[in-house]
C-alpha cells in the first residue's frame, strides 16, 4: 500500500496557522506579568492578521490537505464574517466580569479557539474534518458560557449547552458514520458519486445518515425543531460571547450546511429540497411566534435567531448559485444587525439595575439618543424595512425562492416578518415612545442575581460599546442604500460552489 | 431636476438635525418649499400632449438583483407630485408655529417621509416602488408614536401605531413577494429586471396574474384604507399629532389608489378585468360604510377619516371602471380629497385648540366671532360635498360617468355616496360653526399663523375648481393609454379625457365655463 504524503500548500494554510499560532501566544500572554493585560490586544492582532491572511487567499480557490479542506470565496467570506464578529466581541468584552473570573488570557485563548474552528468548518469538505472542526468550534464555546462563574445562569447556560451540544455532535457523528457506511467515502464528492451509484432513497444506510447529519446540524444552527437550547443559553451566557454565538457560530455552521448538500447531496437535490423546506418553515413560525412577549433581550434575540436561520435555510433549499449568494449577503447583514443590538445591550446591562430586561431601554431615545439609534435601526433592519441591510437581504432570498420555485416559502418570509414586528416594534416603542406604566423604577427585588448593581454607570458613553455599536449600525443603514459591493462580495462567494 | 426634488427634503432634514432647537421647523418649512418649487418647475416643463415619461433618470442600483434606480413623471403623478409638495409646506409649516419635543428629530422624519412618498410616486421601477412605499411608514410610526397622544381608556399611541403597522406591512410584505415574482416569472429564465414598462410589455400570464394581483391589492386596499382592512384607521388617527395627519390623510391614502393606476392596471390587465366587480364591490362598500361612519361619530377627526375612507372609494371605483373618464376624474379626485382633507385637519386643530375637546357635540358657535375662519371652513366644507362649481364635483362627475357607462347598478348605489357625503360636511361644519355657543370655549377668531397655513390650501381650491383642466389636460394621454392597456385598446374613446363634448359639454357649462 503506497502512502503518499500529502503536499501542504502552506499559502492557504495560513489563516489557519496563523489562528493557532495566536492561540498558543495569547496563552501563554497570561504567564508573563509585563503582557497579562495585554490579551485583548494580541487577539485583535491575530484576527486582523488572520483576515488580511483570508483577503489574501481571495479569488484564489484549491483544496487543501488532499482535498480535507477546501480553501474558496466562500470559505473565505464566512471566516470573514467569523472573524469580524470575534474582533467585535473582544470590544465588547472589555471589563466584562466573565473575563476577569475565567482569567483574560484563557478567555481570549478560548475565543481564538473558536475562530479557528469556523475556519475549518468554512473549509471542510470531509467529514472527518467537519466533524473535527465542528468540535473544536464547540468545546471553547461550551467553557466561555460558563466564564461568569458567579453567576448561576452563566452555569446553567454552559452546561446546558454542553449537553445538548454533545447530543447534536453525537447525532452528526453517527450519520456521519452511517453514510461513510453507505458510500464508502468521507469525502464530500465521493459521496456524491456514492450516492448516484445506489440512490439515496433506495439505501437505508445513506438515507438515515444524511438525516442525522441534518438534525445534527439543525441543532447547531437552532433551526425548529432542534432549537430549545438556543434561549436559555443565550440568555445565561455572558452577553458579548451570547453576540459570538448568534452571529459567527451560525455563519460557520451554514457554511458546511450549504457545502454538505450541495456538494456532497447536490445530485438529490429533488429529494431533500421539500423536507428543508419544510423545516426553514417551521423555523420561521416557531421562531417568531416564540419571540413575541419576550422581557428578556437576550431570549428575544435567541428566538429571532430561530427566525432568522429558518429564513436563511431558504438559501440552502434552493441549491442555487442566487441562493448561496442570498445566504452569504443575508449572513454578513445578520451579523450587523445583531452586534448593533447586542452592543446597545451590553451597555445597558452594565449601567443599569435590569440586566438584559427590555425595561432597560425605556426612554433610552432621550436618554441616551447614541444607544437608542443604533438598536432602533438594528430593529428596523432585523424586520426588514427598507434602507437597512435587512430589506435587501430578505429581496435576495426572496428572489432566490421565487426563482426555484419555492414562492410559497417567500411568503412564509412574509408572513414571518409580519408577526416579527410585534417584538421589534416593542423594543423601538420602549426606546422611544411614552411607557404604558410610569418611568422606569428600580426593580422591587433589587439584587436578585449580582449583575442587579450596575457595573459600570458610565457604560452608554464607553467608546468601545458605543464605537461597535454605531459601527455596525452605519453598516446596516450603508449596505442598505449602497448594496452593490456587498451583493458583489455575496455573487463571488456563491459562484464558488457551482 | 428629478433627483432634487426627491432628495431635497431629506437633505433638509438631515441638515435640520444638526440646527437649534427653534431653527429646526422653519429649517424645515423652507425645505419643504424649496420642493415645492421645484415640483412647480415640473408642471411648467411638462409636455402636455406627451403619455410618456418626462425627466426620468434610470441606472442600476443592484445590478445583480435587476434593481434600477429609475424615476419618471408622466400624467399619472404629475399632480400627485404637485400636491405632496403643497400638503408638506402646509403641514410643516403649520408644525413650525407648535412646540414640540426633540424638534429637530420631528421635523427630520417628517422630511424623510415626504422623500419616501415622493419617491414612490416618481419611482418607475417596481422594487424601488415597494422600497419607498414600505419606507414610508416609518416616519409615521414614529411620528404617531412618539408625538401622539395617548387616549383615555384606549390603546396608548405606541399600541395604535404598531396596530397600523402591521396592518400596512401585511399587504406590503405579501406586496414585495408579488413584485419579484412578478419580475421573475416575467422575465422567464432571461435578464431580470423590475422596471414596470419592460414587465409590462414582456406580460405575465393569466394564473399568475390572479394571484400577484391580490397581493398588490391587499397593500393597496389598507393604504387607503379601504372597507374590512380599515381597522387600523381608527386608533392611529385618533393618536396621530394634527400636523402629521394633515400630510398622511391628505398624500398617503392616495398611494394605493395611485398603485392600482400605476401597477396592478398596466401589469395585471386579465386579473384586473376578472376582479373588477370585486374591487368595486369593495369600492362601494367603502363608500356607504365611510359615509354612514362619518355622519355617525362625534370625534371631529374620525368624521374627517372616515370620509376620506368614503373618498377613496369614489376614487378606486372610479379606477376599476375601467374606462379613461372614470380614470381621469379618480387622478382629479385624488388631487381634490388632497387638497380638502388637508384643510379640515388643520381646521380641526384650530378647533381643538380653541375648545379642549374634539367632541362635536361640545363644540358650536364659532362663526359668530370668527368669521374669517367660518368662511375658510365652509369653502372647503362645500368643496367636500362636492358642490357643483368645486373641482371635487368636476372630479365626481367624471368618476360617475365612467362608472355608468360600464357598470350602471354600480354607478346608483355610488350615486347615495354623495348625497351622504353632503350630510356629513355640513353637519360637522354646523356643528362646529353654528348653533349656541357652549360654555367655557374661546371663540377667537383665526390667527395669522394658522391663516398663513390655512389660507393657501383654500386658495388651490378655488384655483382649481376655476380651472380643472389644469389636471385633467395632464393627465388625459397618458391615463388613456394606461386603460387602454387593460381593454386591449377596445375601450370607447372617452370623450371626456379631451374636454368635454356634447351633452356632457352643455351639462357642465351650465354650472361654470370650465375651458375659457
Amino acid at each position: 500500500m503506497n502512502f503518499n504524503e500529502p503536499t501542504l500548500d502552506y499559502a492557504g494554510l495560513s489563516p489557519v496557522i496563523a489562528l493557532t499560532v495566536g492561540l498558543c501566544v495569547v496563552l501563554l500572554s497570561a504567564v508573563f506579568k509585563p503582557v497579562r493585560r495585554s490579551a485583548p490586544g494580541l487577539t485583535l492582532l491575530v484576527l486582523a492578521t488572520a483576515a488580511g491572511l483570508l483577503i489574501w487567499q481571495w479569488g484564489d480557490p484549491k483544496d487543501l490537505v488532499s482535498g480535507a479542506l477546501r480553501i474558496d470565496d466562500l470559505s473565505v467570506a464566512i471566516s470573514l464574517i467569523a472573524i469580524l464578529t470575534a474582533g467585535f466581541c473582544v470590544l465588547l468584552s472589555i471589563r466584562e466580569p466573565a473575563t476577569e473570573q475565567a482569567g483574560l488570557g484563557e478567555y481570549h485563548a478560548l475565543l481564538l479557539g473558536s475562530v479557528l474552528g469556523m475556519v475549518l468548518l468554512a473549509e471542510a469538505q470531509n467529514l472527518v474534518t467537519f466533524f473535527v472542526a465542528i468540535e473544536t468550534l464547540s468545546i471553547p464555546l461550551y467553557i466561555l458560557c460558563a466564564t461568569n462563574l458567579r453567576r448561576e445562569g452563566s452555569l446553567e447556560s454552559g452546561l446546558k449547552y454542553l449537553i445538548v451540544g454533545s447530543l447534536g455532535s453525537a447525532t452528526l457523528l453517527y450519520g456521519m458514520a452511517f453514510l461513510y457506511g453507505g458510500t464508502a467515502s468521507t469525502d464530500f464528492a465521493g459521496i456524491a458519486t456514492g450516492i448516484a451509484h445506489k440512490g439515496m432513497l433506495d439505501d437505508p444506510l445513506i438515507l438515515v445518515g444524511i438525516a442525522m447529519c441534518a438534525v445534527g446540524l439543525a441543532f447547531k444552527t437552532s433551526i425548529a425543531p432542534f432549537h430549545q437550547w438556543t434561549p436559555d443559553v443565550y440568555e445565561g451566557a455572558p452577553t458579548p460571547i451570547t453576540s459570538f454565538m448568534a452571529v459567527a457560530t451560525k455563519a460557520a455552521a451554514f457554511a458546511v450546511f450549504v457545502r454538505f448538500f450541495d456538494v456532497a447531496l447536490g445530485p438529490q437535490v429533488d429529494e431533500w429540497q421539500p423536507a428543508l423546506a419544510v423545516l426553514a418553515a417551521v423555523s420561521i413560525v416557531v421562531g417568531n411566534v416564540g419571540a413575541l412577549g419576550q422581557d428578556s433581550l437576550k431570549r428575544l434575540l435567541g428566538y429571532s435567531g430561530i427566525a432568522q436561520a429558518g429564513y436563511m435555510l431558504g438559501g440552502i433549499v434552493v441549491a442555487s448559485e442566487s441562493g448561496v449568494s442570498a445566504l452569504v449577503f443575508y449572513l454578513a447583514a445578520y451579523a450587523f444587525m445583531n452586534l448593533a443590538a447586542f452592543a446597545v445591550i451590553i451597555a445597558r446591562e452594565r449601567e443599569t439595575p435590569f440586566g438584559d430586561d427590555i425595561r432597560a431601554m425605556r426612554g433610552l431615545g432621550a436618554e441616551r439618543p447614541l444607544l437608542a439609534w443604533p438598536l432602533t435601526i438594528s430593529m428596523l433592519a432585523l424586520a426588514g424595512l427598507p434602507a437597512t441591510a435587512g430589506f435587501i437581504g430578505k429581496l435576495y432570498l426572496i428572489e432566490a425562492l421565487v426563482e426555484s420555485d419555492y414562492t410559497w416559502l417567500g411568503v412564509f418570509i412574509a408572513i414571518g416578518t409580519m408577526i416579527s414586528l410585534g417584538y421589534y416594534l416593542r423594543v423601538v416603542a420602549t426606546m422611544w415612545m411614552r411607557p404604558e406604566g410610569g418611568p422606569a423604577t428600580t426593580p422591587a427585588i433589587a439584587g436578585a442575581s449580582p449583575e442587579a448593581d450596575p457595573i459600570d454607570p458610565e457604560a452608554g458613553k464607553r467608546l468601545y460599546l458605543v464605537g461597535p455599536a454605531l459601527l455596525a449600525a452605519a453598516a446596516t443603514v450603508f449596505f442598505g442604500v449602497i448594496p452593490q459591493p456587498l451583493v458583489e462580495f455575496a455573487e463571488r462567494a456563491g459562484s464558488s460552489l457551482f | 431636476m428629478i433627483n432634487a426634488l426627491l432628495w431635497a427634503p431629506l437633505a433638509f432634514g438631515i441638515v435640520g438635525l444638526f440646527l437649534p432647537k427653534r431653527a429646526s421647523g422653519w429649517w424645515a418649512t423652507l425645505g419643504a418649499l424649496v420642493t415645492l418649487v421645484i415640483a412647480v418647475g415640473m408642471v411648467f416643463d411638462f409636455d402636455t400632449g406627451s403619455s410618456g415619461l418626462q425627466h426620468s433618470v434610470d441606472v442600476a442600483w443592484i445590478s445583480g438583483l435587476g434593481v434600477d434606480y429609475s424615476l419618471g413623471i408622466d400624467g399619472l403623478n404629475l399632480f400627485l407630485i404637485v400636491l405632496t409638495a403643497v400638503l408638506w409646506v402646509g403641514g410643516t409649516a403649520f408644525a413650525a408655529f407648535r412646540e414640540w419635543e426633540r424638534p429637530q428629530l420631528f421635523f427630520f422624519l417628517m422630511l424623510l417621509a415626504e422623500t419616501a412618498t415622493l419617491g414612490s410616486f416618481l419611482a418607475q421601477d417596481l422594487l424601488l416602488f415597494v422600497l419607498f412605499f414600505d419606507l414610508m411608514l416609518v416616519p409615521f410610526y414614529f411620528l404617531f408614536g412618539a408625538w401622539g397622544s395617548d387616549r383615555e381608556g384606549g390603546p396608548s399611541a405606541a399600541a395604535a401605531t404598531l396596530k397600523m403597522m402591521i396592518y400596512t406591512l401585511i399587504g406590503s410584505l405579501l406586496m414585495l413577494v408579488g413584485a419579484i415574482a412578478a419580475a421573475i416569472i416575467s422575465a422567464d429564465g432571461g435578464h431580470l429586471t423590475f422596471s414596470i414598462a419592460a414587465i409590462q410589455q414582456q406580460g405575465l400570464d393569466v394564473d399568475s396574474q390572479r394571484w400577484i394581483f391580490w397581493f398588490f391589492a391587499a397593500a393597496f386596499l389598507v393604504k387607503m384604507p379601504a372597507f374590512l382592512l380599515h381597522g387600523w384607521m381608527p386608533d392611529a388617527y385618533r393618536a396621530a399629532p394634527l400636523p402629521v395627519l394633515v400630510v398622511f390623510s391628505g398624500v398617503l391614502a392616495k398611494v394605493g389608489a395611485y398603485g392600482f393606476l400605476r401597477i396592478v392596471l398596466p401589469l395585471f390587465p386579465d386579473a384586473t378585468i376578472e376582479f373588477q366587480e370585486v374591487i368595486l364591490v369593495i369600492a362601494l362598500a367603502s363608500i356607504l360604510y365611510g359615509s354612514v361612519m362619518a355622519f355617525t361619530q362625534t370625534n371631529v377627526r374620525l368624521i374627517a377619516g372616515y370620509s376620506s375612507v368614503a373618498q377613496l372609494g369614489f376614487i378606486t371605483a372610479g379606477v376599476f371602471a375601467l374606462r379613461a373618464d372614470g380614470a381621469d376624474g379618480a387622478i382629479l379626485q385624488m388631487v381634490n380629497h388632497g387638497l380638502v382633507v388637508a384643510p379640515i385637519f388643520v381646521i380641526v386643530a384650530i378647533l381643538v385648540e380653541r375648545t379642549g375637546t374634539e367632541d362635536i357635540r361640545e363644540m358650536g358657535g364659532m362663526a359668530l366671532r370668527a368669521p374669517v375662519l367660518a368662511v375658510l371652513f365652509l369653502v372647503v366644507a362645500l368643496a367636500t360635498l362636492a358642490m357643483p362649481g368645486s373641482a371635487n364635483f368636476i372630479g365626481e362627475f367624471y368618476i360617475l360617468n365612467g362608472l355608468f357607462q360600464e357598470k350602471i347598478v354600480f354607478a346608483c348605489i355610488a350615486i347615495s355616496g354623495v348625497a351622504m357625503s353632503a350630510y356629513y360636511a355640513l353637519r360637522l361644519y354646523q356643528h362646529a360653526m353654528h348653533n349656541r355657543k357652549p360654555d367655557g370655549i374661546a371663540t377667537r377668531e383665526i390667527g395669522l399663523r394658522d391663516a398663513v397655513v390655512l389660507a393657501p390650501l383654500v386658495l388651490c381650491i378655488l384655483a382649481l375648481a376655476l380651472y380643472p383642466q389644469l389636471i385633467l389636460h395632464r393627465t388625459a394621454p397618458t391615463v388613456q393609454q394606461t386603460v387602454a392597456g387593460v381593454t386591449n385598446g377596445d375601450a370607447p374613446e372617452a370623450e371626456l379625457a379631451s374636454g368635454p363634448t356634447g351633452r356632457n359639454q352643455a351639462y357642465i357649462s351650465r354650472n361654470r365655463p370650465i375651458d375659457p
